[in-house]
């Protein structure tokens, strides 16, 4: 028995309010490297006693801050973990809000991942929105600014769509506010909201533009944790909620597919592996869709894979971008010279990512794909086949070689500055390809941790080997003979984003040009309706005012001055005259009173 | 560097490696459709064609690529200050 339990991001959120106060170098640095180490021993000692702890009791409610279970396990685990080998990679990073907002973001993350109930959840689910949206504003550049609010807009209105789910589903219920499973066969209103507010953090198109623009903007340490944490807690809390909802399964395959047409468009290297979270991510929502063990499985496997090569291809471009200042291929090329291990780190990355035998993703991709075929889903597997050689033509093919071969468009300052980034940033890109491999060579590593340890899957099966090698090698001869047809263009994708991008526009257009113009009508109308009887209407009053009640009024003190002036008049100053008065006032009021 | 000059080696030699890589393909496409082929494995009647994952890896690459370009030019690709951000 646990008396007294220690939340995982606990640790993080004191760390994070101590951080502004550790302006020295020495202090700094070995505090950032302990707090999230701190953090992940903690998940490890968390999770080797499943349970539910951290129950508190406030107000009426009781709110479940500790689930330990199968599925919370391998999430806390590698979130836990990437925290780790991004706070490395940004060790360099002077200001102290930075890693501030990283480490509530990830405390966000490991509160959601977690928690018992959907109050709990909710808390959690925000302050990753809330703390994030610093990781774009850090960037300083004229559109963050923009951008972070756009995503800051996008994630609430997500937020209000949970938030009005689970309590339509408490008063359904009679008061169940518990995260859990949700009767996916016979969905009701509630289940479709908190749908929405599930799928729009994960990205499903149409509720995915957000994720581009966002992640695209970050900084270079931002986007390294953005691209690990909300789109998979999404997917863990759809996996704990949705598994099985059927609608999942060809929203996954469109997104899958959607990624990677987006991404041949794309000329900026960090939103092209933005566009690939898309369609990474739509394998696993494919694979809660499907919701058998198998699937479950691959889900869990591929958002633990994914963390960590998505961080890597992240942490890759976003050295160049840290060391050039550059991320678009129309201004990068041929960098091998100047920048070769963060090429071959990019390039663990991307064969991870293509999933390629050894690498991470070719153990974990093709469960989700050889669930749906065993499900009998044939069109799912096929079509999520297809996109994983959009996967290696883009972040395998595509990205290395426009960076680091093909035509060289750098200027004269960005080709001098290229180089190596600093030890800490090639240090946890080395981690990151290390866990990659790891993953793809030994597997109890990660599948040990899979949620469903009795569903089996072998992936080193020569079919598998032998499908997956042809389906590469053909793909790089693809990629070769259309290379023309790839050449990088300086121009940006129309995506959905354009509704609400223009439709901002368009609402002070509409509010230029009908409301104001409406304003100015209704002003004049009343200036030639309103004003001028009520001006009429007002100077008759001030007439009568003037003439009637003051004509009274002022007559009266008119009266009484004249009235004065005469009595005036009498007094002449001389004492002889006042007395002779008086004495004849006294002397008529006397006779007067005699005689009366 | 090693691997810089093993590069540079290999761009040097751009003709020789051409001819490895398409020995590999062909290899690839070879071992992978009638050596490490199991029909036990396949899920439908279409794997069981020769060489169907090796066409099907190059088809997808080509569509993929053809039908975005498409896509991306029918209006889709505008100028970068198109939202004067």
């Amino acid at each position: 028995m646990i008396d007294f339990w220690m939340h995982p991001a606990a640790i993080l959120i004191a760390g994070a309010l101590l951080l502004p106060f550790m302006q020295n170098p020495v202090v700094r640095r070995p505090f950032l490297v302990a707090v999230p180490l701190l953090t992940f021993l903690q998940v490890i000692v968390v999770n080797g006693s499943p349970g539910t702890y951290g129950v508190v009791n406030w107000m009426d409610w009781f709110l479940t801050f500790g689930r330990v279970d199968n599925l919370s396990i391998i999430f806390g685990f590698i979130m836990s973990l990437m925290c780790c080998v991004g706070t490395i990679y940004g060790l360099h990073v002077k200001n102290p809000y930075e890693h501030m907002a990283a480490w509530l973001y990830v405390a966000g993350s490991l509160g959601a991942i977690y928690c018992g109930d959907y109050l709990v959840l909710f808390l959690f689910w925000e302050l990753m929105a809330f703390a994030s949206v610093f990781l774009i504003w850090f960037r300083k550049r004229e559109q963050s600014l923009k951008i972070g609010y756009r995503y800051l807009l996008v994630h609430t209105a997500g937020g209000l769509f949970l938030l009005a789910g689970f309590v339509l589903r408490y008063h359904a219920t009679g008061g169940d506010y518990s995260f859990g499973q949700l009767d996916v066969d016979h969905p009701t209103l509630y289940t479709y909201l908190i749908a929405i507010g599930l799928i729009l953090n994960a990205a499903v198109p149409p509720f995915h533009s957000w994720l581009p623009d966002a992640y695209g903007e970050a900084t270079v340490t931002g986007s390294v944790f953005m691209c690990a944490f909300t789109t998979k807690t999404a997917i863990y809390a759809m996996a704990r909620s949705l598994a099985g909802f059927d609608i999942l399964i060809p929203m996954g395959v469109i997104m899958a597919l959607y990624g990677v047409v987006y991404a041949v468009l794309e000329n900026d290297a960090r939103r092209l592996l933005a566009w690939h979270i898309i369609s990474q991510v739509g394998y696993m929502v494919t694979g809660v869709g499907i919701g058998t063990a198998l699937a479950i499985n691959g889900t869990c496997a591929h958002a633990f894979a994914h963390i960590l090569y998505k961080g890597l291809l992240f942490m890759g471009t976003g050295s160049v971008l840290y060391m050039t200042g550059k991320s678009k291929f129309t201004e990068l090329g041929g960098l091998y010279k100047k920048m070769p291990w963060t090429f071959v780190f990019t390039m663990i990355g991307g064969l991870s990512i293509s999933a390629w035998p050894l690498f991470s993703g070719f153990v974990s991709k093709s469960m989700i794909v050889a669930a749906a075929f065993g499900e009998h889903i044939m069109w799912a597997g096929f079509l999520l086949t297809l996109a994983s050689a959009g996967t290696f033509l883009h972040t395998g093919l595509k990205v290395p070689y426009y960076i680091w071969f093909g035509k060289n468009n750098c200027s004269e300052e960005t080709w001098e500055k290229a180089q190596d980034p600093p030890l800490n940033m090639m240090f946890a890109m080395g981690i990151a390809s290390f866990l990659c491999l790891l993953i793809g060579v030994y597997l109890p590593f990660m599948y040990g941790m899979l949620p469903y340890q009795w569903a089996e899957y072998h992936p080193y099966t020569a079919y598998h080997l032998a499908e997956t090698l042809q389906i590469l090698c053909f793909t790089a001869l693809g990629f070769f003979l259309l290379l023309s047809k790839l050449t990088p263009e300086a121009k940006i994708s129309i995506d959905l984003d354009w509704f609400y991008r223009k439709g901002g526009g368009v609402f002070m257009w509409v509010d230029r040009v009908v409301f104001q113009t409406v304003d100015n009508w209704v002003g004049m109308i009343w200036d030639r309706v309103g004003i001028l009887p009520l001006m009429t209407i007002s100077g008759f009053w001030s007439w009568f005012d003037w003439n009637a009640i003051d004509g009274v009024v002022d007559g009266v003190a008119r009266s009484v001055r004249g009235l004065g002036g005469q009595v005036r008049r009498l007094q002449s100053g001389q004492i002889q005259y006042n007395i002779y008065f008086a004495a004849t006032v006294m002397a008529v009021a006397i006779i007067a009173y005699v005689f009366a | 560097m090693i691997l810089v000059q093993l590069i540079d080696y290999l761009r040097a030699h751009l003709k020789y490696v051409n001819r490895v890589c398409y020995v590999v393909l062909a290899g690839v496409a070879v071992w992978g459709s009638l050596v490490a082929y199991d029909s036990h494995h396949a899920h439908t009647a279409m794997e069981k064609w020769p060489f169907f994952w090796s066409i099907f890896g190059f088809l997808a690459c080509a569509i993929i690529i053809v039908v975005s370009k498409w896509y991306g030019h029918s209006g889709i690709m505008t100028r970068e200050d198109y939202y004067n951000d």
